[in-house]
């Protein structure tokens, strides 16, 4: 089994930190712009995308390009996929290419640690199921910190279809190692009370109100419709009960971020004011994307060193 | 046949208190003595000093996938791994292709059996036809082909007037109903049970509710059919608690534990490893020791291994495509030395008691099977409390490869096993 990145649940903190600092050097800032680096030139990375995704998929191509590495996207439509090809199949076909690393998504949970079994190339995880999305936390954290000097103390709302979010798992066990104090809240259905033991730090609410309160930073969720397999929450109801308007924000504390992980459903689970608002974050998170992914690319490939 | 004489080993037989070192003198395939100092002139003489004598264990819940899975098992290999395991007598679960709703399909597995498993096969029959849970199976027919109980195991009946009209007619030809008992609706789309577990790794529940909701209707149907109901692995702590209640008010009803639900809680599954799914899942740790109470206090009457053969490609998946199940026909013995008779939550006759006499009364084949005595049939079960071994899953008799205790170190297990007066199996020593 070689090693990639497969969860943020795994790693320590100092392993975070790591990652966190190293990002903060690949940043875009006025004086030191975007150019190619030659970090991992002549490294061949395969992203390959069992699920429709957009922004994901760009940043880890914009981030291996950066770094220097060549890089190949591949799509579940019009790869042998969709001709009836078995995951460990297409797999050990991509592994015998010889790619550095593999950037892998998918709509099954726990698949890219299933593969990581088998395959002695290292994966990163940029989205499994329900479970992680270890890249996302990092920029998060990556945000937040670029605005607090510190995680530690934060309280932070994580709000919306938390049971079928790789988001929130993964935002909760960094933010958790931080000794952030997390409040998860949701519909009932959507927000399973075990939630409350996955990690130190975390409560449960169902009250948007008492979630906000005080709130650091507040965290949308999307309501994953492809995820859901009953309504479990009358539709009509969800953003009356759980849209983030810009009412709420005054229960916030003063200087609160408002962060989403895209792409939004203004209207659904938030209201176009708030997006559009100075609080929100949720373009820095798309860029710190980049530098997030760069470090955790150069990190992945020096392992394979 | 020439007789052969088991010398000198603890002969355990539940049903009729016995415990003593004896001898078993077998002649034509059946038992002729038991007693102390056998005439040993002539016969063939098995050794069993330092040994236990049993009479032939019987896994009362085993998926052989004949007819129409031979990739994954057959007839023959099920019954030789059972043989390893120590069982003489297994019954088969009706979910093959074509389902075992009819007399022409239970007559097929008996004669597949007859000619090609080393053990007894004894099939157990749908409940319903292609155990769609809709229309009756021919529940008459199949009793008069052989089945010895009637189960929709898999898919159980969600309709409960069927469910009642099934115990009615099981009732009046003196069959059991074995229900796997899960709510589909609550259950659906689970891959695991229902807690941390499953809400950490981000896969969907099966909620222990999905088990106790049925195992309380059934019990409630029961006793308005009078039928006799048999839980198949149960699971959950308030099944075992219902049954218990059931029993105390003097319902025909009983239950059956799998070794890995007294063995494995969901806090040990590995993350995403196939060989840990299964239906009822791997319940809590609470459950768990409630599956150790209800076989200690009686509640729990038999184990059964649920013993479900897959080819290694379908194992070969993302978790939640795989499908449900494990073998488990060779492991049943040492698991339940080391987790029940080892640390003495169990006596070593008691769980004699759950491998023989007890699934010999729940399927009516007390009469001949389950006890050693004079002219009954010579199934035995001979046991090593004490030797040290480990499972390789790539040696097992089966087909398929997905258990979970691979590599697993035991003490003690099945050291020969005797079906009608010859070894089928024996431990190479």
């Amino acid at each position: 089994m070689a090693a990639g990145l497969l969860g943020i649940e795994e790693l320590s903190r100092p392993e975070i930190e790591a990652i966190l600092a190293r990002a903060k050097d690949f940043q875009h800032t006025e004086n030191h712009a975007f150019h190619k680096l030659d970090l991992a030139r002549g490294k061949m990375i395969v992203n390959l995308f069992f699920e429709a995704s957009t922004r994901t998929r760009t940043s880890f191509e914009i981030a291996a390009k950066r770094l220097g590495a060549e890089v190949l996207s591949i799509t579940a439509a019009g790869s042998s996929v969709s001709k009836g090809e078995s995951l460990v199949d297409t797999l050990n076909t991509l592994g015998a290419m010889r790619p550095h690393a593999i950037v892998m998504r998918h709509s099954a949970s726990g698949a890219p640690h299933f593969l990581s079994r088998h395959l002695p190339i290292p994966i990163v995880n940029a989205g499994d199921g329900a479970h992680e999305h270890p890249t996302q936390a990092l920029l998060d954290a990556r945000t937040i910190l670029d605005r607090r000097p510190t995680l530690e103390g934060l309280r932070v709302a994580i709000i919306g279809d938390v049971a079928h979010s790789r988001v929130a798992r993964s935002n909760i066990h960094l933010l958790s190692k931080f000794g952030a104090q997390i409040v998860l809240c949701g519909p009932a259905p959507l927000l399973p009370r075990e939630l409350a033991s996955i990690a130190p730090g975390v409560s449960l609410t169902n009250d948007i109100r008492e979630a906000i309160r005080d709130a650091d930073v507040i965290m949308m969720l999307r309501v994953q419709l492809e995820r859901q397999h009953e309504t479990a929450f009358p539709p009509g109801d969800y953003f009356r009960f759980y849209g983030l308007r810009l009412e709420h924000l005054n229960l916030a504390k003063p200087d609160a971020l408002v962060m989403h992980p895209g792409p939004i459903n203004r209207g659904r689970e938030i209201s176009s004011e708030v997006a559009d608002s100075q609080r929100s974050v949720i373009l820095n998170q798309v860029e710190n994307g980049i530098a997030v992914r760069m470090a955790v690319l150069e990190r992945v490939l020096g392992q394979g060193k | 046949m020439a007789k052969l004489v088991i010398k000198n080993g603890r002969v355990i037989d539940p049903a009729s208190s016995l415990d003593a070192v004896a001898d078993v003198a077998i002649e034509d395939g059946r038992f002729a003595a038991v007693g102390p100092n056998l005439d040993t002139t002539g016969c063939e003489v098995f050794d069993a000093t330092g040994l236990v004598v049993a009479p032939g264990f019987i896994d009362m819940h085993v998926h052989l996938r004949e007819p129409g899975f031979e990739h994954a098992e057959t007839i023959e290999t099920g019954g030789r791994a059972a043989a390893a395991g120590g069982f003489t007598s297994i019954c088969c679960m009706p979910n093959t292709a074509p389902v075992n709703d009819s007399a022409t399909v239970t007559s097929y597995i008996i004669e597949r059996a007859r000619r090609h498993s080393p053990v007894h096969v004894f099939p157990i029959g749908a409940i319903t036809k292609n155990s769609a849970g809709e229309e009756l199976a021919a529940i008459g027919s199949m009793k008069n082909a052989g089945v010895v109980a009637i189960s929709d195991d898999g898919r159980p009946v969600m309709n409960a007037r069927v469910m009642r009209r099934a115990m009615e007619t099981a009732r009046a030809f003196g069959l059991p109903v074995i229900d796997h008992c899960e709510d589909l609706h609550l259950s659906a789309g689970g891959d695991m049970n229902e807690g941390l577990q499953s809400v950490r790794l981000g896969l969907r529940g099966i909620p222990a509710c999905s088990e106790d909701v049925m195992v309380a209707r059934d019990i409630l149907l029961a006793e308005l059919t009078g039928a006799r109901f048999h839980v198949a692995h149960i699971s959950s702590r308030n099944a075992v608690s219902m049954v218990a209640f059931a029993k105390s008010k003097g319902l025909p009803v009983t239950c059956e534990v799998t070794p890995h639900h007294f063995a494995l809680s969901d806090d040990q599954v590995v993350p995403y490893d196939s060989n840990y799914k299964m239906k009822p899942p791997l319940r809590s740790s609470c459950d768990v020791a409630a599956m150790i109470q209800g076989l200690a206090a009686g509640s729990i009457d038999a184990i059964a291994t649920d013993h479900a053969p897959h080819a290694g490609d379908d194992k070969m998946q993302e978790f939640e495509k795989c499908p449900f199940g494990i073998i488990g026909l060779e492991t049943a013995v040492a698991l339940s030395l080391e987790l029940l008779v080892h640390p003495g939550r169990i006596s070593l006759t008691k769980m004699i008691e759950l491998y023989t006499i007890n699934p010999a009364r729940i399927l009516g084949l007390d009469g001949e099977r389950g006890r050693i005595a004079a002219g009954l049939p010579a199934d035995l079960t001979i046991i090593d409390t004490e030797f040290g071994w480990t499972y390789d899953v790539n040696q097992s008799f089966s087909k398929s490869r997905n258990s979970p205790f691979h590599g697993r170190k035991f003490r003690g297990g099945p050291a020969a096993t005797i079906v009608d007066g010859a070894f089928v199996w024996r431990r190479d020593t």
